[in-house]
């Protein structure tokens, strides 16, 4: 009695709020698009219900389509990587930092993720505009060596630095949780033994923080999948991206039932990619354990 | 403690500054007597003196307010709720429905509400988006709580009820106020999550409404201008200073390794 009543509303809310409007668009994927937008009647003039797969095989028979998916994939993983090149330096400098200082170090890294998401885009709008500083040297280096000027700002560059910059602290986070817990007497032991700084970090340290990496990796590399106002505003128009596309669907060309496919296909992404690295995570943290 | 090598700490260095060079510029930038925010000339409180008398912009900043004073309110009642379900009872669906909205790409609850709410002749608006910020506010209001009260001695509560508490007494007079921290910490994370949201609020915002999120937005799809810089260093201003006071009440915020 007393669970349904502390479990109930709050339940009762996301149910009506979350999941009811996450099968109403798995519904709506299966509908034809309204005339003027939206959808069709689900049932037509001749008392019919219709539901179709049209969208489904739209998306599968034209390869413009699985060019985009691929482009964001790409896009994601080399933001992945990016992150996680700048990001272990930085926890295996905070894990090892003395415990009084780790939480300030910490908290120095979360920090800007609690700024508006759109300030942090507009940050790099600045930075890589065409009258500022990076811009000025980048193509008066490029002059020297007489290539034409390139533009920094609505390139596939811009978009990669911000995805990078944007997602950063949630590769550090789990990567630190995993290097905090190792155990500085294997490191000892393999010095001791003859063991180098790259051949420690290689054959102990990178192994062992596996775990830390495909969970960061998760992290970044899902909500790097389906943004779409990273690229809306520092891309070029070669950089449209699966988000982009849904956004299109929904508040452009107004066809709900496509983009309805498109959002469904980037869920079902994320959700096994998170499944894997839990899986994977697991494993790995299983193997560890036995080692 | 040993020392670490010089090229580990000049990495490290180099992250900070990548974290937090682009937005000193933008503060400063805020303080620049210049259009373009391309250089510095000199100092002035012009821009800030324009937002002030943008009509618009304080109309923004009214519906960001309001959305999110409600949104944080409801999700805050909504989310502890849950956060207490979920550390005492053994639940199939809710643990789920709280963190989906947390795992799954921001953009499908965008626009799954938009189906939702157009279908249901909803009108896009403050309450549209109201009901949506709350939705994704629920679960890091209830992980909070529940780390919370993960870290506190149940035993109180028993106590209480051994001693003949009726539930909602002991819940009133001993397992809130111990939670309380949590919950407040939870309240204010909501509201800085809502008055930053961009993505969900696009979608189910509809055409009349803006908020200062999206007025940031249909501004710099113009044109870069320093009046955005700024509005910008106000808001996170206000975001840095409710997150200080969040992280200080329920230390688990700035943790990594909690239970997700």
């Amino acid at each position: 009695m007393a669970k349904w009543l502390v479990s109930g509303p709050p339940l009762l809310y996301l149910l009506v709020f979350f999941a009811v409007p996450a099968l109403i668009m798995v519904l709506a994927s299966f509908r034809t698009p309204g005339e003027f937008g939206g959808l069709a009647p689900l049932v037509d003039e001749a008392g019919r219900l219709d539901l179709n797969t049209e969208s489904y095989v739209r998306l599968l028979t034209e390869s413009v389509y699985a060019q985009v998916f691929v482009k964001s994939a790409w896009y994601a993983l080399l933001t992945t990587l990016a992150c996680l090149a700048l990001a272990y330096p930085l926890a295996t400098l905070i894990a090892k930092s003395p415990k009084k200082h780790r939480d300030l170090l910490l908290l120095l890294v979360i920090l800007p993720f609690w700024s508006n998401f759109l300030i942090r885009i507009y940050a790099w709008m600045i930075i890589l505009g065409p009258n500022a500083a990076l811009a000025r040297m980048v193509n008066g280096v490029l002059a020297w060596f007489g290539a034409g000027p390139v533009p920094l700002l609505f390139s596939a560059f811009a978009v990669l630095t911000c995805l990078v910059y944007v997602h950063l602290p949630f590769m550090v986070l789990p990567l630190y949780a995993n290097l905090e817990k190792h155990d500085q007497a294997l490191l000892d032991a393999a010095q001791d033994l003859g063991a180098n700084a790259w051949h420690r970090f290689w054959r102990i340290t990178f192994p062992l923080s596996l775990p830390g990496v495909y969970a960061g990796a998760a992290l970044v590399f899902i909500p790097a999948l389906g943004i779409f106002a990273i690229p809306d505003i520092l891309g070029g128009p070669d950089d449209t991206l699966i988000g982009n596309l849904i956004k299109q669907q929904f508040l452009e060309t107004r066809d709900w039932p496509f983009g309805s496919v498109l959002s469904i296909v980037l869920t079902l992404a994320a959700l096994l990619l998170a499944g894997i690295a839990a899986w994977v995570g697991r494993r790995g943290a299983a193997g560890a354990a036995r080692a | 403690m040993r020392r670490q090598s010089p090229w580990l700490w000049t990495a490290a260095l180099a992250a900070y500054a990548f974290l937090y060079v682009p937005l000193v510029i933008v503060v400063v930038y805020s303080f620049n007597d210049s259009r373009l925010n391309a250089e510095w000339v000199g100092f002035t409180l012009d821009w800030y003196r324009k937002l002030a008398a943008d009509d618009d912009m304080l109309a923004a900043a009214g519906n960001s307010l309001l959305i999110a004073l409600t949104a944080s309110l409801v999700s805050t009642v909504l989310g502890t709720m849950a956060g207490v379900a979920l550390h005492r009872y053994k639940l199939r669906l809710l643990p789920i429905l709280v963190l989906a909205p947390i795992a799954i790409p921001e953009i499908l609850m965008g626009v799954s509400l938009l189906i939702f709410f157009v279908l249901l002749n909803v009108t896009l608006g403050l309450v549209s988006v109201a009901l949506a910020h709350i939705a994704f506010c629920i679960g890091f209001v209830a992980i909070v709580v529940r780390a919370r009260l993960a870290g506190m001695d149940e035993s109180l509560t028993e106590a209480a009820r051994d001693c003949g508490a009726t539930p909602a007494r002991a819940f009133r007079h001993v397992t809130l106020p111990l939670i309380m921290p949590g919950v407040v910490a939870g309240a204010l994370m909501a509201f800085t999550l809502s008055i930053d949201d961009f993505v969900i609020t696009f979608f189910t915002a509809g055409a009349g409404t803006v908020t200062l999120p999206l007025l940031i937005y249909s501004m710099i799809k113009i044109s870069v201008t320093p009046e955005v810089n700024a509005v910008s260093t106000l808001l996170m201003l206000l975001t840095l200073l409710l997150i200080v006071v969040a992280a200080k009440l329920s230390p688990t915020l700035l943790r990594s390794d909690r239970e997700i």
